[in-house]
């Protein structure tokens, strides 16, 4: 196991409550970035090479650096915190374990970002996350993290959580500053940037909860210490969401870089594909990213091994290569239908395409549609060219990038398993094993 | 449903929804209608009727529309009554792969009702959801606030039994989190 920089100290009794964490040393890089100035903390967060890890891969430090700053205007830290990424679960996991290292990195970010007023924006089905967060909050104000002159340094900082309602799109962070004012959570038209009309028109950061806690480790090590971590511009660590058909599902904090069979396969990670079955396909950032069958999961096309980094994972284009993504990582084993997970997932866009765009609102039900009528058995061999040619109509063509989300997964199961199409067209629904079963349940 | 009831918040919940409001800056409470319609459910049987729409409208004092338009929006606000307990079974892929199918049916099959259905006692709701992030422990469901992961049927039983024997309605914001 690499270096644990956010899940350490995980299994020590108390480590949700404010004594438990400062027992660990939390709350230590809180003073020391309060005797730091502002644009160095900016600067130190330059340094680490973070990245944004809710999915994007965005320079964290770079988009620190675009906030705008006029002249008595407020500004606005936003923690994104509507972890609804098919196959993620990382930020709940964290928020629920540990709280304060959430709201450390909060404060620390806020100073940072001269901000006074901060919101962490909780998918409202986490309500009992909420509740963790709240209850954290209150004990910080009590020990005077947060309110007016934050120890001593004349810094003042309120924090707030504020739930949602279940809407994916409102992870989409234009989305979530309309969701957070208030309104339905329609994407904006960018530009204007967040950085500079976000929140209540003012200049406003939204960073995911991993990203933010993330700046706690980077300031205790230093940013020159965390980009030692990881290879190239990968740096650091990544909380990794291992779910599917593995032995060890579950969250795993990795040092960027680890090769992905050694994280399939190895103890310390997933533990290989359950029941003894053979890896099929990987999902490896969340239900967005294209899917790669096996063979293209472990290795580049180029017969390299393929490594958890943002690199290594996108190597070949969406050719041959994926995303990293969120780290949202889901297992096939040799027994799923890649027609049926992409079915499921062109389910998800359709119910959660938020039908401001027409090639987004309509392409997702009409992929929805005519993946339906494939596993019905009444599909076409024209069928697999038309999702493929509605695919090409949704991407790039939307305000936000859902509709990109929405496309890639389709198009990557047609690319790499186009077979499989065809076979459902010619054998009908009777080839294929109707459902997947609760693992060795054999009868209701 | 709530049509005889006279439709007024609690003074638990009317202190509560103060100081979510107190979060927002000046003029900008619209801001607060989110939490306000979770508390509403929990307060108003579960679910969102344009009678509670519109009281809502004039405790945030603005337009019923602008209270309609988001609460279509957003999944969790029921539109229409719903049993005490609402089942939401996670079917979105790392759940489906892990037999996410097999709750539905066999809640289904359980309970005699369709998804999406209700009990004729009132006591369920059954309703599959899109991914709840809990995909590491799948198969999953939520009831009220909580998250009931690693499902077997034997789970779901006892689960179910809980819920029945309790009787008490179950909420996204619990009742009882509502005075604190």
């Amino acid at each position: 196991m690499g270096r644990q920089l956010l899940l350490d100290n995980l299994d020590k009794p108390g480590i949700n409550t404010l004594n438990g964490y400062q027992e660990t040393g939390g709350y230590e890089s809180l003073r020391k970035a309060l005797q730091m100035k502002p644009e160095d903390i900016v600067a130190e967060v330059q340094k680490s090479g973070l990245r944004g890890r809710g999915g994007a891969g965005f320079p964290t430090g770079m988009k620190w650096s675009f906030l705008a700053k006029p002249p008595g205007e407020p500004r606005y830290l936003i923690c994104n915190a509507d972890e609804s990424e098919p196959g993620t679960f990382k930020d709940r996991y964290l928020m629920q374990r540990k709280p304060h290292i959430l709201i450390e990195g909060m404060i620390i970010s806020s100073f940072a970002l001269g901000a006074n007023t901060s919101f962490i924006y909780i998918r409202g089905e986490m309500m009992y996350v909420y509740h963790i967060l709240q209850k954290a909050i209150d004990e910080a104000y009590a020990a005077g993290y947060l309110g007016k002159n934050i120890l001593g340094s004349g810094f003042d900082l309120d924090l707030h959580v504020h739930c949602g309602a279940g809407a994916y799109i409102c992870g989409e962070e234009t989305a979530l500053l309309e969701s957070l004012e208030g309104k339905r959570g329609n994407p904006r038209i960018k530009p204007p940037f967040p950085a500079v009309k976000g929140l209540w028109g003012c200049p406003t950061v939204v960073n995911n909860v991993e990203t933010i806690a993330a700046v706690v480790p980077i300031i205790r090590i230093t940013g020159e210490e965390y980009a030692k971590i990881g290879i190239g511009k990968s740096t650091g660590t990544k909380l990794i969401s291992a779910s599917g058909h593995i032995n060890k599902p579950g969250v795993y904090e990795i040092e960027l870089g680890v090769p992905v069979e050694e994280f399939i396969y190895s103890e310390q990670y997933c533990g290989g594909i359950r029941n003894g079955k053979k890896l099929k396909a990987v999902v490896a950032g969340g239900s967005s990213v294209p899917v790669l069958p096996a063979e293209l999961i472990l290795k580049t096309a180029n017969g390299e091994p393929r490594l958890m980094t943002y690199e290594s994972l996108a190597e070949g284009g969406f050719a041959t290569g994926t995303m990293l993504g969120s780290g949202g990582f889901i297992v096939m084993d040799e027994d799923t239908s890649v027609v049926k997970n992409v079915w499921n997932f062109s389910r998800f866009y359709h119910h959660e395409s938020c039908g401001q765009c027409s090639p987004c609102r309509e392409g997702t039900g009409w992929m929805y549609k005519i993946l339906s009528r494939l596993l019905d058995g009444k599909g076409e061999t024209k069928d697999i060219d038309l999702l493929w040619d509605i695919q090409r109509k949704i991407e790039g063509k939307t305000i936000c990038p859902f509709g990109d989300a929405a496309a890639w997964p389709v198009a990557a199961a047609i690319r790499h398993f186009r077979s499989e199409f065809e076979q459902y067209i010619k054998n009908g629904k009777s080839d294929v094993k109707h459902y997947y079963r609760i693992n060795n349940l054999q009868e209701i | 449903m709530a049509t005889n009831k006279e439709i007024k918040f609690s003074d638990d919940a009317l202190a509560l929804i103060e100081k979510i409001i107190k979060r927002y800056p000046e003029g900008k409470h619209k801001s607060a209608i989110l939490p306000i319609l979770h508390i509403a459910q929990a307060e108003f049987d579960g679910w969102l009727s344009p009678e509670v729409m519109d009281y809502v409208a004039s405790v945030l004092k603005i337009q019923p529309i602008e209270v309609y338009e988001v609460a279509t929006f957003y999944t969790m606000f029921n539109l229409k009554p719903v049993g005490k307990c609402l089942i939401e079974v996670c079917h979105t892929g790392p759940c489906w792969l892990m037999g996410a199918e097999d709750v539905v049916r066999y809640i289904e099959k359980k309970l005699g009702i369709k998804n999406g259905e209700t009990t004729a006692d009132g006591m369920f709701t059954l309703k599959t959801v899109e991914c709840l992030a809990s995909c590491g422990t799948a198969p999953m469901m939520q009831i009220g606030e909580t998250y009931h992961e690693n499902l077997t049927l034997e789970k779901v039983d006892t689960i179910l039994e809980e819920h029945r024997n309790a009787g008490v309605r179950r909420t996204h914001w619990e009742k009882e989190k509502i005075k604190s």
